[in-house]
């Protein structure tokens, strides 16, 4: 009797693709806690981490071991399950949405195999990325509340009531672009985009879409908790924030996953707004290098889009002042949401009006 | 068994126990959790029946912003256990028999229906371009009368949450200035 019929290979390559981004994404989060520290000593005019290895760059292993063999304390009057359920729920969202984000395209074999560089080609991807940041939240709200401590419990509240706030506003800013691709898919949406010119426009989303890519933009930043609107870690009004009660590497999945997390939008605001893992004249590349090159090319092109992104969300955060609360919501629902229901509505109206005629 | 099959059974089995999770623990917030994974189970079955937008409006619907706002609730009351009200023994009487009649009606319900087994692998009704066709095709009417029927429940929301003693304070100050 045949018990399963699984394809051995499919779930060995996916497996292996997995396992490689997983890495990769926790890779570059790391350096991305260096990057940010040297980004805030050249902006402050300082030197920043110098001590571990040239250029301080062994600091993040420095880091990581110090959270490992930090001595772990549950507060008494926690509740303790939930308590250890927050910041691994934090982590295993924030890694959750690489799964159907296009890195390269198709890489097809010599002897005709196509492996794909993508885990999951959903026909809903976006949608399944909204999902997973609309539970991001969950990991937030759990261990601030599980912490038994008031400030905590504060933190997370702001932090729910900031992230649903901002999800409407973004929610609508993409349904104007999904409206232009016509598609929910990803792989779709970037292969709209290849090349960087055709038909006498430019085929990147960000010259079709200034306004919503602005407010996904905004958005963006709220969702990650990131300044100006890092409210639930506001350290002059609640201490440390929904992480204050967590010591070791408890604390150190909460921040950590806020870099991942970090990563994972800009590569996305990357794939969505700047043409994915397309650049100038690709075709022309693919015609002269061999298919496995042209490929690690479109990987480091699309790297080096969600870098440039991250340097910016870096710089935006040692720039602006933080918001106050009431200002934050004041923003998100009566400057952001009309904004891109305007927007909305000017996408229809040129689609009806000028591209469908 | 397929992979179709043991897949159903595992979710089924999910969704049932906490369901039952719901229902049986005595921690409020202990039951929103169990409910967010019902919801999970619920949308897999979903995914197996090829309706991934369904399943996936599921998870942002229900498991990503409607329990968001049941737990803060629950959070902000900070219900627990020991502060959980005792009912008399009339009500929880009553409890028992009207669960006990609905259970009845379920149970009868379920044992005339008709089983009938769901064709898998041909049924594409839930992808979003076939859903999205027929909604604003043959249910136009019935889906914006739903629509602007949420749009009354917004309205209403706001109606009922505004503060009165904005008004009242503002114009109390402007009778101290004038006194």
């Amino acid at each position: 009797m045949l018990l399963l019929q699984i394809d051995t290979a499919l779930i060995i390559e996916k497996g292996l693709l997995i396992t490689a981004i997983l890495l990769g994404s926790l890779g570059i989060a790391m350096y991305a806690t260096w990057g940010e520290r040297k980004v805030a000593a050249i902006m402050q005019d300082r030197i920043g981490p110098n001590r571990a290895g040239p250029f301080g760059l062994l600091q993040p292993l420095a880091d990581g071991l110090k959270l490992f063999f930090k001595e772990e304390i549950i507060p008494d009057r926690s509740t303790r399950l939930i308590f250890i359920l927050g910041p691994s729920l934090a982590m295993l969202t924030a890694t959750m949405t690489s799964a159907v984000i296009p890195w390269a395209p198709d890489y097809t074999t010599d002897s005709g195999h196509v492996f794909s560089f993508q885990v999951a080609d959903i026909n809903i991807g976006i949608l399944f990325i909204f999902g997973v940041v609309s539970l991001g939240v969950y990991g937030v709200m759990l261990g601030g509340w599980a912490s038994n401590n008031k400030f905590s419990l504060l933190s997370s509240i702001r932090a729910a009531s900031q992230a649903i706030s901002y999800e409407l506003a973004m929610g609508i800013s993409l349904i104007a672009l999904l409206m232009m691709t016509e598609s929910l898919s990803l792989r779709d949406i970037v292969q709209q985009q290849h090349g960087f010119w055709a038909d006498n426009y430019f085929t990147w989303n960000f010259f079709k879409q200034p306004l919503g890519f602005i407010i996904f933009l905004t958005c963006a930043f709220a969702e990650l908790n990131r300044a100006p609107f890092d409210l639930p870690e506001c350290e002059s009004e609640l201490n440390m924030g929904y992480h204050q009660e967590y010591s070791s590497m408890k604390l150190g999945f909460y921040l950590f996953a806020e870099y991942v997390n970090l990563f994972i939008s800009s590569v996305l605001v990357s794939t969505l707004y700047f043409g994915g893992y397309n650049f100038p004249f690709m075709d022309q590349v693919a015609a002269n290098v061999h298919p496995m090159l042209y490929s690690i090319i479109c990987l480091m092109v699309l790297m080096t889009k969600a870098v440039m992104v991250i340097l910016f969300i870096m710089a935006v955060r040692w720039t602006l002042p933080r918001f106050r609360y009431d200002q934050l919501m004041k923003l998100g629902w009566k400057s952001l949401i009309p904004l891109a229901l305007v927007n909305m509505l000017i996408t229809g109206g040129v689609i009806l009006w000028a591209i469908n005629k | 068994m397929e992979l179709y099959d043991i897949l159903f059974w595992v979710l089924s089995a999910i969704a049932v126990s906490c369901a039952l999770g719901v229902i049986l623990s005595r921690n409020p917030v202990n039951s929103v959790l169990f409910l967010i994974l019902t919801f999970f189970a619920i949308s897999g079955h979903y995914v197996l029946m090829n309706a991934q937008f369904l399943a996936i409006v599921n998870i942002i619907v229900y498991a990503g912003a409607i329990m968001v706002l049941f737990l803060f609730v629950i959070m902000l009351m900070n219900l627990n256990a020991d502060v959980e009200p005792q009912k008399g023994q009339l009500v929880q009487l009553a409890g028992v028999i009207s669960g006990g009649i609905l259970f009845l009606v379920v149970l009868a319900s379920i044992k005339t229906a008709k089983a009938e087994i769901m064709d898998k692998t041909s049924t594409d009704i839930g992808l979003i371009s076939n859903l999205g066709k027929v909604l604003f095709k043959e249910y136009v009417l019935p889906f914006e009368i739903s629509s602007v029927l949420f749009l009354s429940a917004m309205i209403g929301a706001i109606v009922i949450g505004k503060k009165e003693e904005v008004k009242t304070s503002a114009t109390a100050k402007m009778e101290h200035v004038s006194e």
